[in-house]
Protein backbone atom coordinates (compact mmCIF):
# COMPACT_ATOMS: atom_id res chain seq x y z
CA UNK A 1 0.00 0.00 0.00
CA UNK A 2 2.70 2.18 0.79
CA UNK A 3 5.30 1.59 -1.92
CA UNK A 4 1.74 1.93 -4.27
CA UNK A 5 1.25 5.50 -3.33
CA UNK A 6 5.12 5.91 -3.55
CA UNK A 7 5.51 5.37 -6.75
CA UNK A 8 2.05 6.67 -7.11
CA UNK A 9 2.83 10.05 -6.05
CA UNK A 10 6.14 10.65 -8.29
CA UNK A 11 5.11 8.45 -11.37
CA UNK A 12 1.64 8.26 -11.80
CA UNK A 13 0.32 11.43 -10.36
CA UNK A 14 -1.01 12.48 -13.78
CA UNK A 15 -3.59 9.73 -14.45
CA UNK A 16 -4.60 10.39 -11.02
CA UNK A 17 -5.89 14.16 -11.52
CA UNK A 18 -7.13 12.83 -14.68
CA UNK A 19 -9.36 10.18 -12.47
CA UNK A 20 -10.41 12.97 -10.22
CA UNK A 21 -11.56 14.99 -13.71
CA UNK A 22 -13.54 12.26 -15.12
CA UNK A 23 -14.71 11.77 -11.88
CA UNK A 24 -16.13 15.61 -11.09
CA UNK A 25 -17.95 15.55 -14.81
CA UNK A 26 -19.61 12.09 -14.22
CA UNK A 27 -20.52 13.27 -10.17
CA UNK A 28 -21.93 16.28 -12.13
CA UNK A 29 -24.21 14.49 -14.51
CA UNK A 30 -25.56 12.16 -12.19
CA UNK A 31 -26.40 14.74 -8.88
CA UNK A 32 -26.55 18.24 -10.43
CA UNK A 33 -30.21 19.15 -10.26
CA UNK A 34 -29.87 21.77 -13.21
CA UNK A 35 -30.28 20.72 -16.76
CA UNK A 36 -27.27 23.22 -18.35
CA UNK A 37 -25.18 21.60 -14.82
CA UNK A 38 -25.43 18.74 -16.59
CA UNK A 39 -24.56 19.41 -20.00
CA UNK A 40 -21.43 21.36 -18.60
CA UNK A 41 -20.85 18.08 -16.35
CA UNK A 42 -20.96 15.93 -19.81
CA UNK A 43 -18.20 18.51 -21.51
CA UNK A 44 -16.27 18.32 -18.72
CA UNK A 45 -15.95 14.34 -18.84
CA UNK A 46 -15.36 14.74 -22.52
CA UNK A 47 -12.42 16.67 -22.00
CA UNK A 48 -11.12 14.51 -19.43
CA UNK A 49 -10.93 11.74 -21.66
CA UNK A 50 -9.38 13.60 -24.39
CA UNK A 51 -6.57 14.81 -22.02
CA UNK A 52 -6.05 11.62 -21.00
CA UNK A 53 -5.53 9.52 -24.49
CA UNK A 54 -3.24 12.81 -25.49
CA UNK A 55 -1.02 12.43 -22.51
CA UNK A 56 -0.10 8.98 -23.92
CA UNK A 57 1.39 9.77 -26.69
CA UNK A 58 3.96 12.42 -25.15
CA UNK A 59 7.70 11.34 -24.89
CA UNK A 60 10.65 13.00 -22.84
CA UNK A 61 12.59 14.72 -25.83
CA UNK A 62 10.19 14.60 -28.32
CA UNK A 63 8.90 17.52 -30.60
CA UNK A 64 5.59 18.45 -32.61
CA UNK A 65 4.50 15.64 -34.73
CA UNK A 66 5.21 17.76 -37.74
CA UNK A 67 8.40 16.63 -40.18
CA UNK A 68 11.55 19.48 -39.66
CA UNK A 69 14.04 19.74 -42.83
CA UNK A 70 17.79 18.58 -42.11
CA UNK A 71 20.16 21.26 -41.50
CA UNK A 72 22.06 22.32 -44.14
CA UNK A 73 20.34 20.02 -47.05
CA UNK A 74 16.94 21.42 -47.46
CA UNK A 75 15.06 18.82 -49.27
CA UNK A 76 15.54 15.93 -47.13
CA UNK A 77 13.19 15.48 -43.92
CA UNK A 78 14.68 14.41 -40.13
CA UNK A 79 12.64 11.13 -39.96
CA UNK A 80 13.71 9.50 -36.44
CA UNK A 81 10.82 7.91 -34.66
CA UNK A 82 12.00 8.70 -31.22
CA UNK A 83 12.54 11.99 -31.96
CA UNK A 84 8.81 12.83 -32.41
CA UNK A 85 5.88 12.43 -30.04
CA UNK A 86 3.10 9.53 -30.99
CA UNK A 87 0.70 11.37 -33.68
CA UNK A 88 -1.69 8.40 -33.35
CA UNK A 89 -3.66 9.62 -30.18
CA UNK A 90 -3.83 13.73 -31.84
CA UNK A 91 -5.72 12.03 -34.91
CA UNK A 92 -8.12 10.64 -32.69
CA UNK A 93 -8.96 12.77 -30.37
CA UNK A 94 -9.38 15.96 -32.95
CA UNK A 95 -12.36 13.89 -34.23
CA UNK A 96 -13.57 13.57 -30.43
CA UNK A 97 -13.51 17.00 -29.97
CA UNK A 98 -15.45 17.53 -32.96
CA UNK A 99 -17.98 15.13 -32.07
CA UNK A 100 -17.92 16.94 -28.92
CA UNK A 101 -18.90 19.79 -29.86
CA UNK A 102 -21.99 18.98 -32.38
CA UNK A 103 -23.54 16.80 -29.04
CA UNK A 104 -23.03 19.81 -27.30
CA UNK A 105 -25.61 21.63 -29.89
CA UNK A 106 -28.27 18.45 -29.93
CA UNK A 107 -27.97 18.62 -25.85
CA UNK A 108 -28.55 22.60 -25.68
CA UNK A 109 -31.30 22.11 -28.64
CA UNK A 110 -33.13 19.30 -26.44
CA UNK A 111 -32.68 21.27 -23.24
CA UNK A 112 -34.32 24.50 -24.96
CA UNK A 113 -36.88 22.31 -26.22
CA UNK A 114 -37.70 20.63 -22.35
CA UNK A 115 -37.78 24.81 -21.22
CA UNK A 116 -40.20 25.43 -23.96
CA UNK A 117 -42.82 22.54 -22.24
CA UNK A 118 -42.19 23.05 -18.99
CA UNK A 119 -41.21 26.61 -18.34
CA UNK A 120 -38.56 25.42 -16.18
CA UNK A 121 -34.81 23.85 -16.59
CA UNK A 122 -35.15 22.01 -12.99
CA UNK A 123 -34.94 18.29 -13.17
CA UNK A 124 -37.33 17.66 -9.95
CA UNK A 125 -39.74 19.82 -11.30
CA UNK A 126 -39.90 18.49 -14.63
CA UNK A 127 -40.22 15.03 -13.43
CA UNK A 128 -43.42 15.97 -10.69
CA UNK A 129 -44.89 17.85 -13.67
CA UNK A 130 -44.39 14.84 -15.50
CA UNK A 131 -46.05 12.43 -13.03
CA UNK A 132 -49.22 14.27 -12.63
CA UNK B 1 7.48 18.90 -20.44
CA UNK B 2 8.59 21.09 -17.65
CA UNK B 3 6.59 19.21 -14.65
CA UNK B 4 6.25 22.49 -12.64
CA UNK B 5 3.95 24.04 -14.89
CA UNK B 6 1.94 20.68 -15.83
CA UNK B 7 1.13 19.82 -12.00
CA UNK B 8 0.08 23.84 -11.66
CA UNK B 9 -1.88 23.74 -14.72
CA UNK B 10 -3.82 20.43 -13.87
CA UNK B 11 -4.67 21.56 -10.54
CA UNK B 12 -5.66 25.19 -12.05
CA UNK B 13 -8.06 23.48 -14.40
CA UNK B 14 -9.87 20.70 -11.53
CA UNK B 15 -10.18 23.81 -9.54
CA UNK B 16 -12.16 25.61 -12.56
CA UNK B 17 -14.01 23.15 -13.44
CA UNK B 18 -15.03 22.61 -9.86
CA UNK B 19 -15.88 26.15 -9.64
CA UNK B 20 -18.06 26.19 -13.21
CA UNK B 21 -19.90 23.56 -11.27
CA UNK B 22 -20.73 25.66 -8.18
CA UNK B 23 -21.91 28.75 -9.13
CA UNK B 24 -25.26 29.71 -8.99
CA UNK B 25 -25.74 32.44 -11.77
CA UNK B 26 -25.65 30.51 -14.78
CA UNK B 27 -23.88 32.95 -16.75
CA UNK B 28 -21.03 32.81 -14.75
CA UNK B 29 -21.13 28.95 -15.09
CA UNK B 30 -20.83 29.44 -18.82
CA UNK B 31 -18.24 32.06 -18.84
CA UNK B 32 -15.99 29.92 -16.27
CA UNK B 33 -16.66 26.40 -18.53
CA UNK B 34 -14.57 28.78 -21.22
CA UNK B 35 -12.10 29.43 -19.26
CA UNK B 36 -11.71 25.46 -18.27
CA UNK B 37 -11.51 24.89 -22.47
CA UNK B 38 -9.20 27.71 -22.75
CA UNK B 39 -6.75 26.16 -19.74
CA UNK B 40 -7.43 22.93 -21.51
CA UNK B 41 -6.08 24.49 -24.70
CA UNK B 42 -2.84 25.73 -22.55
CA UNK B 43 -2.15 22.21 -21.23
CA UNK B 44 -2.43 20.19 -24.72
CA UNK B 45 0.41 22.57 -26.35
CA UNK B 46 2.57 21.96 -23.03
CA UNK B 47 2.02 18.41 -23.89
CA UNK B 48 3.08 19.28 -27.60
CA UNK B 49 -0.11 18.51 -29.50
CA UNK B 50 -0.59 21.20 -31.46
CA UNK B 51 -3.73 20.26 -33.49
CA UNK B 52 -5.65 19.18 -30.88
CA UNK B 53 -4.99 22.18 -28.91
CA UNK B 54 -6.25 24.77 -32.47
CA UNK B 55 -9.30 22.62 -32.61
CA UNK B 56 -9.99 23.09 -29.17
CA UNK B 57 -8.88 26.73 -28.88
CA UNK B 58 -11.40 27.57 -31.86
CA UNK B 59 -14.57 25.25 -30.63
CA UNK B 60 -14.02 25.14 -26.80
CA UNK B 61 -13.42 28.62 -26.31
CA UNK B 62 -15.21 29.89 -29.12
CA UNK B 63 -17.89 28.26 -30.55
CA UNK B 64 -18.96 26.12 -27.71
CA UNK B 65 -19.10 29.23 -25.19
CA UNK B 66 -21.18 31.63 -27.74
CA UNK B 67 -23.63 28.59 -27.66
CA UNK B 68 -23.89 28.10 -24.13
CA UNK B 69 -24.73 31.61 -23.48
CA UNK B 70 -27.18 31.65 -26.18
CA UNK B 71 -28.87 28.71 -24.38
CA UNK B 72 -28.92 30.92 -21.11
CA UNK B 73 -30.38 34.05 -22.69
CA UNK B 74 -33.01 31.76 -23.93
CA UNK B 75 -34.01 30.32 -20.31
CA UNK B 76 -33.22 31.42 -17.23
CA UNK B 77 -30.39 32.65 -15.31
CA UNK B 78 -30.69 31.39 -11.98
CA UNK B 79 -30.46 28.14 -10.46
CA UNK B 80 -31.34 26.38 -7.49
CA UNK B 81 -27.75 24.22 -7.29
CA UNK C 1 -30.64 9.53 -4.68
CA UNK C 2 -27.08 12.28 -4.35
CA UNK C 3 -25.85 10.03 -1.72
CA UNK C 4 -26.43 7.08 -3.81
CA UNK C 5 -24.52 9.22 -6.74
CA UNK C 6 -21.78 9.97 -4.34
CA UNK C 7 -20.68 6.49 -2.90
CA UNK C 8 -20.54 4.83 -6.40
CA UNK C 9 -18.32 8.13 -7.59
CA UNK C 10 -16.39 7.51 -4.74
CA UNK C 11 -16.00 3.41 -5.66
CA UNK C 12 -15.98 3.87 -9.07
CA UNK C 13 -12.89 6.35 -8.37
CA UNK C 14 -10.66 3.89 -6.16
CA UNK C 15 -11.23 0.96 -8.63
CA UNK C 16 -9.85 2.88 -10.88
CA UNK C 17 -6.82 4.80 -8.97
CA UNK C 18 -5.89 0.53 -7.86
CA UNK C 19 -5.67 0.05 -12.02
CA UNK C 20 -3.40 2.99 -12.68
CA UNK C 21 -0.21 0.91 -10.87
CA UNK C 22 0.17 -0.98 -14.38
CA UNK C 23 0.70 2.26 -16.76
CA UNK C 24 3.41 3.48 -18.18
CA UNK C 25 5.45 6.36 -17.01
CA UNK C 26 4.56 9.27 -18.33
CA UNK C 27 6.70 9.87 -21.39
CA UNK C 28 7.97 7.03 -21.88
CA UNK C 29 9.21 6.57 -25.33
CA UNK C 30 8.92 2.89 -24.97
CA UNK C 31 4.98 2.41 -23.97
CA UNK C 32 3.01 0.18 -26.14
CA UNK C 33 1.30 3.36 -27.76
CA UNK C 34 4.17 4.62 -28.99
CA UNK C 35 5.58 1.21 -30.39
CA UNK C 36 3.77 -0.23 -33.02
CA UNK C 37 1.87 1.76 -35.74
CA UNK C 38 3.47 4.87 -34.91
CA UNK C 39 6.99 5.10 -35.89
CA UNK C 40 5.71 3.26 -39.06
CA UNK C 41 3.37 6.20 -39.40
CA UNK C 42 6.07 8.96 -38.61
CA UNK C 43 8.79 7.32 -41.14
CA UNK C 44 6.81 6.09 -44.05
CA UNK C 45 4.50 9.87 -44.24
CA UNK C 46 7.02 11.32 -46.55
CA UNK C 47 7.63 9.00 -48.98
CA UNK C 48 4.13 7.34 -49.25
CA UNK C 49 2.28 10.61 -49.02
CA UNK C 50 4.76 13.62 -48.76
CA UNK C 51 3.09 15.50 -46.56
CA UNK C 52 4.86 16.60 -43.76
CA UNK C 53 2.09 17.53 -41.33
CA UNK C 54 1.98 13.65 -39.64
CA UNK C 55 -1.65 14.10 -38.02
CA UNK C 56 -3.25 15.44 -41.31
CA UNK C 57 -1.68 12.50 -43.13
CA UNK C 58 -3.42 9.98 -40.62
CA UNK C 59 -6.69 12.24 -40.53
CA UNK C 60 -6.84 12.14 -44.24
CA UNK C 61 -5.03 8.99 -46.12
CA UNK C 62 -4.29 6.33 -43.76
CA UNK C 63 -7.65 6.74 -41.46
CA UNK C 64 -9.97 8.76 -43.86
CA UNK C 65 -12.60 6.08 -43.48
CA UNK C 66 -12.93 7.49 -39.55
CA UNK C 67 -12.83 11.10 -40.79
CA UNK C 68 -15.72 10.76 -43.59
CA UNK C 69 -18.14 9.39 -40.98
CA UNK C 70 -17.13 11.55 -38.70
CA UNK C 71 -18.30 14.44 -41.48
CA UNK C 72 -21.22 12.79 -41.33
CA UNK C 73 -21.97 12.70 -37.65
CA UNK C 74 -21.55 16.70 -37.54
CA UNK C 75 -23.78 16.74 -40.76
CA UNK C 76 -26.77 14.60 -39.01
CA UNK C 77 -26.07 17.08 -35.74
CA UNK C 78 -26.84 20.14 -37.69
CA UNK C 79 -29.77 18.49 -39.19
CA UNK C 80 -31.43 16.91 -35.80
CA UNK C 81 -30.81 20.86 -34.45
CA UNK C 82 -32.87 22.29 -37.43
CA UNK C 83 -35.77 19.41 -36.39
CA UNK C 84 -35.83 19.51 -32.67
CA UNK C 85 -36.24 23.41 -32.55
CA UNK C 86 -37.08 24.59 -36.16
CA UNK C 87 -40.70 26.14 -36.07
CA UNK C 88 -42.71 25.00 -39.56
CA UNK C 89 -44.98 27.46 -41.10
CA UNK C 90 -45.22 30.87 -42.36
CA UNK C 91 -45.03 34.17 -40.81
CA UNK C 92 -47.64 34.30 -38.39
CA UNK C 93 -50.39 37.18 -38.81
CA UNK C 94 -52.47 37.12 -36.33
CA UNK C 95 -49.72 38.80 -33.51
CA UNK C 96 -48.94 42.20 -32.72
CA UNK C 97 -45.39 43.15 -34.94
CA UNK C 98 -43.54 45.88 -34.76
CA UNK C 99 -41.91 48.11 -38.08
CA UNK C 100 -39.39 50.45 -36.52
CA UNK C 101 -38.12 53.24 -39.57
CA UNK C 102 -34.80 53.36 -40.37
CA UNK C 103 -33.73 57.01 -40.57
CA UNK C 104 -35.65 58.47 -37.45
CA UNK C 105 -36.56 55.74 -34.97
CA UNK C 106 -40.18 55.80 -35.22
CA UNK C 107 -41.64 52.45 -34.05
CA UNK C 108 -44.74 51.15 -35.67
CA UNK C 109 -47.16 48.22 -33.90
CA UNK C 110 -49.24 46.68 -36.15
CA UNK C 111 -52.52 44.73 -34.61
CA UNK C 112 -52.88 41.64 -35.48
CA UNK C 113 -54.21 40.92 -39.36
CA UNK C 114 -53.21 44.54 -40.30
CA UNK C 115 -51.81 45.89 -43.20
CA UNK C 116 -47.57 45.95 -42.89
CA UNK C 117 -45.49 48.64 -44.57
CA UNK C 118 -44.89 48.48 -47.45
CA UNK C 119 -41.98 49.77 -47.94
CA UNK C 120 -39.31 47.19 -47.12
CA UNK C 121 -36.40 49.20 -47.92
CA UNK C 122 -37.14 52.11 -45.15
CA UNK C 123 -38.94 49.88 -42.76
CA UNK C 124 -37.34 46.82 -40.53
CA UNK C 125 -38.69 44.05 -38.58
CA UNK C 126 -38.42 44.36 -35.51
CA UNK C 127 -39.18 42.25 -31.86
CA UNK C 128 -39.91 43.41 -28.44
CA UNK C 129 -36.88 42.57 -27.25
CA UNK C 130 -34.79 44.97 -29.51
CA UNK C 131 -31.98 46.83 -27.92
CA UNK C 132 -30.12 49.77 -29.82
CA UNK C 133 -27.00 48.76 -32.41
CA UNK C 134 -23.64 50.48 -30.83
CA UNK C 135 -22.34 51.72 -33.63
CA UNK C 136 -18.65 51.20 -32.60
CA UNK C 137 -19.25 47.52 -32.16
CA UNK C 138 -20.61 46.88 -35.16
CA UNK C 139 -18.53 49.00 -37.37
CA UNK C 140 -15.17 47.66 -36.21
CA UNK C 141 -16.67 44.20 -35.55
CA UNK C 142 -17.61 44.83 -39.76
CA UNK C 143 -13.90 45.70 -40.02
CA UNK C 144 -12.58 42.61 -38.69
CA UNK C 145 -14.72 40.03 -40.15
CA UNK C 146 -12.73 40.19 -43.68
CA UNK C 147 -9.46 38.99 -41.90
CA UNK C 148 -10.80 36.44 -39.99
CA UNK C 149 -12.43 34.81 -43.30
CA UNK C 150 -8.74 35.39 -44.78
CA UNK C 151 -7.04 33.47 -42.08
CA UNK C 152 -9.99 30.70 -41.86
CA UNK C 153 -8.97 30.05 -45.25
CA UNK C 154 -5.29 30.18 -44.79
CA UNK C 155 -5.91 27.51 -42.19
CA UNK C 156 -7.85 25.34 -44.52
CA UNK C 157 -5.01 25.67 -47.25
CA UNK C 158 -1.92 25.31 -45.05
CA UNK C 159 -3.01 22.04 -43.00
CA UNK C 160 0.06 19.96 -45.06
CA UNK C 161 2.63 22.22 -43.70
CA UNK C 162 1.90 23.48 -40.31
CA UNK C 163 -1.04 22.96 -37.55
CA UNK C 164 -4.55 23.27 -38.84
CA UNK C 165 -6.61 21.53 -41.56
CA UNK C 166 -10.34 21.18 -42.16
CA UNK C 167 -11.27 21.38 -38.77
CA UNK C 168 -10.38 24.33 -37.53
CA UNK C 169 -10.06 26.01 -40.53
CA UNK C 170 -13.93 25.33 -40.83
CA UNK C 171 -14.70 26.56 -37.57
CA UNK C 172 -12.52 30.03 -37.69
CA UNK C 173 -14.56 31.17 -41.00
CA UNK C 174 -17.99 29.74 -38.88
CA UNK C 175 -16.96 32.23 -36.11
CA UNK C 176 -16.21 35.23 -38.38
CA UNK C 177 -20.16 35.00 -39.67
CA UNK C 178 -20.80 34.55 -35.35
CA UNK C 179 -19.24 37.65 -35.14
CA UNK C 180 -21.77 39.12 -37.45
CA UNK C 181 -24.52 37.71 -35.90
CA UNK C 182 -23.78 38.66 -32.26
CA UNK C 183 -22.61 42.23 -33.61
CA UNK C 184 -25.45 43.43 -35.93
CA UNK C 185 -28.37 40.99 -35.94
CA UNK C 186 -29.42 37.97 -36.53
CA UNK C 187 -31.48 39.01 -39.25
CA UNK C 188 -28.40 40.54 -41.34
CA UNK C 189 -26.75 37.50 -41.05
CA UNK C 190 -29.90 35.87 -42.74
CA UNK C 191 -29.70 38.29 -45.40
CA UNK C 192 -26.36 37.36 -46.14
CA UNK C 193 -26.65 33.69 -46.02
CA UNK C 194 -29.82 32.32 -45.90
CA UNK C 195 -30.43 28.84 -44.06
CA UNK C 196 -31.10 26.82 -47.24
CA UNK C 197 -27.52 27.75 -48.16
CA UNK C 198 -26.22 27.22 -45.28
CA UNK C 199 -27.90 23.26 -45.82
CA UNK C 200 -27.23 22.43 -49.00
CA UNK C 201 -23.41 23.84 -48.22
CA UNK C 202 -23.48 21.23 -45.44
CA UNK C 203 -24.65 18.52 -47.44
CA UNK C 204 -22.13 18.78 -50.30
CA UNK C 205 -19.43 19.07 -48.19
CA UNK C 206 -20.31 15.68 -47.37
CA UNK C 207 -20.85 15.12 -50.93
CA UNK C 208 -17.64 15.91 -51.56
CA UNK C 209 -15.65 14.08 -49.40
CA UNK C 210 -17.97 10.54 -49.80
CA UNK C 211 -17.88 11.72 -53.81
CA UNK C 212 -13.95 11.82 -54.28
CA UNK C 213 -13.76 8.82 -52.11
CA UNK C 214 -16.10 6.81 -54.88
CA UNK C 215 -13.74 8.44 -57.69
CA UNK C 216 -11.38 6.44 -56.89
CA UNK C 217 -13.64 3.12 -56.92
CA UNK C 218 -14.65 4.32 -60.64
CA UNK C 219 -11.25 4.55 -61.51
CA UNK C 220 -10.15 0.75 -60.69
CA UNK C 221 -8.85 1.79 -56.71
CA UNK C 222 -10.22 0.90 -53.38
CA UNK C 223 -12.42 3.28 -52.03
CA UNK C 224 -10.87 6.50 -50.77
CA UNK C 225 -7.77 4.92 -52.11
CA UNK C 226 -6.57 8.27 -53.62
CA UNK C 227 -3.46 7.61 -55.76
CA UNK C 228 -5.31 6.63 -58.50
CA UNK C 229 -6.66 9.55 -58.80
CA UNK C 230 -3.57 10.66 -60.66
CA UNK C 231 -4.90 10.27 -63.98
CA UNK C 232 -7.67 12.45 -63.47
CA UNK C 233 -5.22 15.59 -61.89
CA UNK C 234 -1.96 14.95 -64.09
CA UNK C 235 0.29 13.70 -61.06
CA UNK C 236 2.10 10.65 -60.11
CA UNK C 237 0.49 9.11 -56.94
CA UNK C 238 2.33 10.45 -54.63
CA UNK C 239 1.27 14.16 -55.04
CA UNK C 240 -2.17 12.87 -56.06
CA UNK C 241 -2.49 11.40 -52.46
CA UNK C 242 -1.28 14.30 -51.11
CA UNK C 243 -4.07 16.00 -53.39
CA UNK C 244 -6.71 13.98 -52.02
CA UNK C 245 -5.97 15.13 -48.94
CA UNK C 246 -6.33 19.29 -49.44
CA UNK C 247 -9.71 18.32 -51.69
CA UNK C 248 -11.61 16.22 -48.72
CA UNK C 249 -10.42 19.19 -46.22
CA UNK C 250 -12.11 21.58 -48.21
CA UNK C 251 -15.13 19.30 -48.12
CA UNK C 252 -14.57 18.69 -44.25
CA UNK C 253 -14.27 22.66 -43.65
CA UNK C 254 -17.50 23.41 -45.70
CA UNK C 255 -19.88 21.44 -43.73
CA UNK C 256 -18.08 21.99 -40.32
CA UNK C 257 -18.80 26.01 -41.12
CA UNK C 258 -22.41 25.69 -42.35
CA UNK C 259 -22.89 23.50 -39.45
CA UNK C 260 -22.05 25.40 -36.82
CA UNK C 261 -23.79 28.43 -37.96
CA UNK C 262 -27.15 26.31 -38.26
CA UNK C 263 -26.72 25.32 -34.64
CA UNK C 264 -26.51 28.96 -33.67
CA UNK C 265 -29.27 30.02 -35.53
CA UNK C 266 -31.31 27.18 -34.12
CA UNK C 267 -30.33 27.66 -30.47
CA UNK C 268 -30.16 31.66 -30.16
CA UNK C 269 -33.26 32.36 -31.74
CA UNK C 270 -35.52 28.71 -30.78
CA UNK C 271 -35.92 27.99 -33.85
CA UNK C 272 -38.25 31.33 -35.22
CA UNK C 273 -34.74 33.44 -37.03
CA UNK C 274 -35.94 36.71 -35.72
CA UNK C 275 -33.77 37.80 -32.93
CA UNK C 276 -30.88 36.12 -31.60
CA UNK C 277 -28.39 37.56 -29.35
Amino acid sequence: MTEFLQTGLTAHYNYWIYIILMLIGLWAMMAKVNLIKKIIGMNIFQTAIILFYVSIGAKKGGTIPILEHAPGHGHEYIMDAALYINPLPHVLMLTAIVVSVATLGVALALALKTYREHKTLDEDEILSHLSE
Amino acid sequence: MIWQIDTAMLLLVVVVALASLQVKDLLGAGILFGAYSFMMCVLWTVMGAVDVAFTEATVGAGVSTVLFIAAVFRTSRRTKD
Amino acid sequence: MKKLAFVTILLLGIVLMAITADFPRWGDPLSPASTYLSPHFIEKTMEETSVPNIVTAVLGDYRGYDTMFETTVVFCAGAACFFILGSFGREEDDKIRYFRHRDTGVVLKVQPHGTRPSSRADFERIDPTWTPYDFIISRVAGLMIPFIQLFGLYVVAHGHHSPGGGFQGGVILAASFLLLALSHNMRTLSARISNKVLGLMSASGVLIYAGWGALALAFGGNFLDYSVLGVLLGLDPIAARSMGIMIVEIGVALTVMSTMIIIYNNVASLGAYDEGL
